[in-house]
């Protein structure tokens, strides 16, 4: 199996985060945690139900990767931005958005956030600051930093974050934006979930320093590599980022190692199809984001057992609700093809 | 009204619309200080200051993708991009998003930028500074294709780009930039998006040219009773304004210096093969630039359609 370079770092940081934690709030840390929680349940949801073939998307799942959304997205308000990638679930739920319309547009319903149009790559819900989600690796890249730039010129307090895997970190488009927006200090921050793989291809094949977070030199921007399955590690960097970007201070990279435990798209695991190695993944799985706070929340006596019980309840009856959302909403009607194409 | 060239028209309409709309906001390479490669944007740096007229770096995509960011936000971006070719670099922009973004979110959000850009031969500058490559935007769905012919309508289309609430590839055409000089009044004033206009009225054949082939097309029509429609948006294109000309005169002809496969002049063709064969008295002809690169200075003339070419379709129409 492959020896992680992140992995000192992460028991270094781990130390630190410890000693972290007693600084933040309980309400804080429960907050985080059902934050995680609601999008773990959600996307296992997601690969219960898919075998049915009702959900007529293809999903990629961020089970596994949930502390960096949980933990950015609680430092940010509802008047700021959130760009994401075709692994959005997480990022959507985290920064509000809804869990119906989000399961409907799964299921390519009318009442989905995109009116069942645009499916699980392409989520939007502007009222919660989520501008879009896309396929193209990188693609949202410099759109954030041109709605940091519009914050900027309008004088306003909004800052924008947007995330994107360690494969987006090779397009160009980082680069480009990186550039723009340390050069005109712009409120962005740039979080690279780095899973260690682009679809099957590992990081080493494809990046010979696999230091992405010290690509930040380069712009005389603060980078930072933090254990992307430590919520509270996210939540923190994700705190001195905001705060640098509201106090003019401009962009931050925030590289989060972590893991993904399904397959780049789809339900499945990839051992199953020999695309990585089973080893690895129980690796990861031992150091999954939310299993690691559940024990630091019971030890710490900040949860219970019935409290944890109760909180997974609720969750799960609000997934349980989407579902039958979803599956209750009708389908758009044909003519919709034709609309929305031009503003006639 | 002062005579003004086309470069100045479109400094005008960009002054213009950015004291009527504070949201309108210009970002390319060398805009600001400078005032851009073709000097369009020479005097509202000083006017509207930095914050509104962006110096960029030298990265296409990245402003083009930050001008669609910027419309996600509220504000009403204008890129420029240097030369037609360099855009090729933030394609993906475009295409995958600028077009998307309103059908993607069913018009919860949109994306109104405009994207300027000099095209075509003219400038004495081999292939990449001289393209015409606008079928390509032509073809993507949730994108306006405009090009102007005159400094008067180039500043009453930009005009209308500017207050339209989709993305917008406006294309200058590079030789007309300095060339032609005509009346253009000092304030605001709109032409709509999505027409065409008769440029000369006639009896005996319909041309359907655009930006610099359009001069070159009236000055081929000389002892010929020919109806010359400047198409100026070519996406949508005004399918009315074809159709009734050539159900008037029986015979099309379309002049481009772009390639001719995969042309917009093939889908002008298909248009009126589909709505109104019954009227053509001749087979359509496309008068347009040969299967290459766009070739250094001496060869430009060779390459641009030619007034005797585009004569000779005229003679092989009436002919027929």
């Amino acid at each position: 199996m492959y020896t992680l370079n992140a992995m000192p770092a992460i028991k270094t940081q781990k130390k630190a985060a410890e000693k972290e934690a007693s600084v933040y709030s309980s309400a804080l840390q429960i907050q985080l945690y059902t934050a995680m929680l609601r999008i773990r349940l959600f996307e296992e949801k997601i690969v219960a139900l898919y075998p049915e073939q009702e959900m007529k998307c293809p999903v990629h799942l961020c089970i596994g990767q949930e502390a960096i959304a949980a933990g950015i997205c609680a430092n940010l308000e509802k008047r700021d931005y959130v760009f994401s990638n075709h692994r959005g679930h997480g990022h959507s739920l985290a920064k509000g958005a809804g869990m119906k319309p989000l399961m409907a547009e799964f299921y390519g319903k009318a009442t989905g956030c995109s009116k069942g149009k645009g499916g699980s790559m392409h989520i939007v819900d502007v009222p919660n600051g989520l501008l879009g989600t896309s396929a193209i690796v990188g693609g949202g890249i410099p759109m954030a930093v041109g709605s940091a730039l519009a914050s900027k010129i309008r004088g306003e307090q909004s800052i924008t974050a947007v995330f994107f895997g360690d494969g987006a970190f090779e397009e160009g488009a980082f680069y480009e934006s990186f550039n723009f927006a340390a050069l005109k200090r712009l409120p962005v921050i740039f979080v690279c979930e780095n899973n260690f793989y682009a679809t099957n291809s590992h990081q080493r094949a494809r990046q010979f320093a696999c230091k992405i977070s010290s690509s930040a030199v380069a712009f005389d921007a603060p980078g930072v590599c933090i254990d992307g399955n430590d919520v509270l590690s996210a939540y923190k960097a994700g705190k001195d980022a905001a705060q640098r970007a509201r106090n003019n201070g401009g962009p931050t990279l925030i590289e989060a190692t972590t893991y993904r435990w399904k397959g780049h798209v789809g339900p499945d695991t990839d051992h199953e199809k020999g695309c990585r190695p089973k080893d690895e993944l129980l690796e990861w799985v031992k150091k999954c984001p939310i299993g690691r706070f559940e024990k630091h929340l019971l030890e710490t006596g900040i949860l219970d057992a019935n409290a944890l019980i109760a909180i997974t309840g609720e969750i799960n009856s609000e997934v349980d609700d989407a579902v039958k959302f979803a599956k209750e909403s009708p389908y758009p009607d044909v003519s919709e093809l034709l609309t929305q194409v031009y503003s006639d | 009204m002062a005579k003004l060239n086309i470069v100045q028209a479109i400094n005008s309409a960009l002054k213009n619309e950015m004291k009527r709309n504070s949201d309108v906001v210009l970002l390319g390479e060398d805009i600001g200080r400078d005032g851009g490669v073709f000097r369009v944007t020479e005097g509202l740096l000083e006017i509207f200051g930095p914050e509104r007229v962006i110096d960029t770096p030298l990265a296409e995509l990245g402003i083009i993708g930050s001008a669609i960011g910027m419309a996600a936000y509220g504000l009403k971006p204008v890129a420029e991009i240097q030369f037609m070719a360099f855009s090729y670099a933030g394609l993906e922009q475009i295409f995958s998003h600028a077009g998307r973004i309103r059908s993607r979110s069913r018009g919860r959000f949109t994306c109104p930028i405009v994207v300027r850009m000099p095209y075509g031969i003219g400038i004495k500058a081999p292939e990449l500074h001289s393209e015409s490559a606008e079928a390509l935007f032509c073809h993507m769905p949730g994108i306006k294709v405009v090009v102007p012919s005159s400094p008067y309508n180039a500043k009453g289309l930009l005009t209308s780009a500017l207050r339209d609430p989709d993305p917008v590839i406006f294309l200058e055409p590079s030789r007309l930039y300095r060339s032609i000089k005509t009346d253009v009044p000092d304030e605001d004033y709109a032409i709509p998006l999505g027409k065409a206009a008769i440029y000369q009225e006639g009896k005996d054949i319909t041309v359907v040219a655009w930006g610099a082939m359009l001069h070159r097309a009236a000055e081929a029509s000389a002892g010929f009773d020919a109806e010359i429609i400047d198409l100026m948006t070519l996406k949508p294109f005004d399918e009315e304004a074809i159709l009734n000309s050539v159900r008037k005169t029986g015979r099309l002809v379309i002049a481009h210096e772009a390639t001719r496969s995969g042309g917009l002049g093939a889908e002008i063709a298909a248009l009126v093969a589909e709505e109104a064969v019954m009227h053509l008295k001749a087979p359509v002809i496309r008068v347009a630039g040969p299967e290459a690169v766009t070739p250094m200075a001496k060869l430009e003339d060779a390459y641009m359609p030619q007034i005797d070419r585009i004569r000779k379709a005229f003679a092989t129409v009436m002919e027929f």
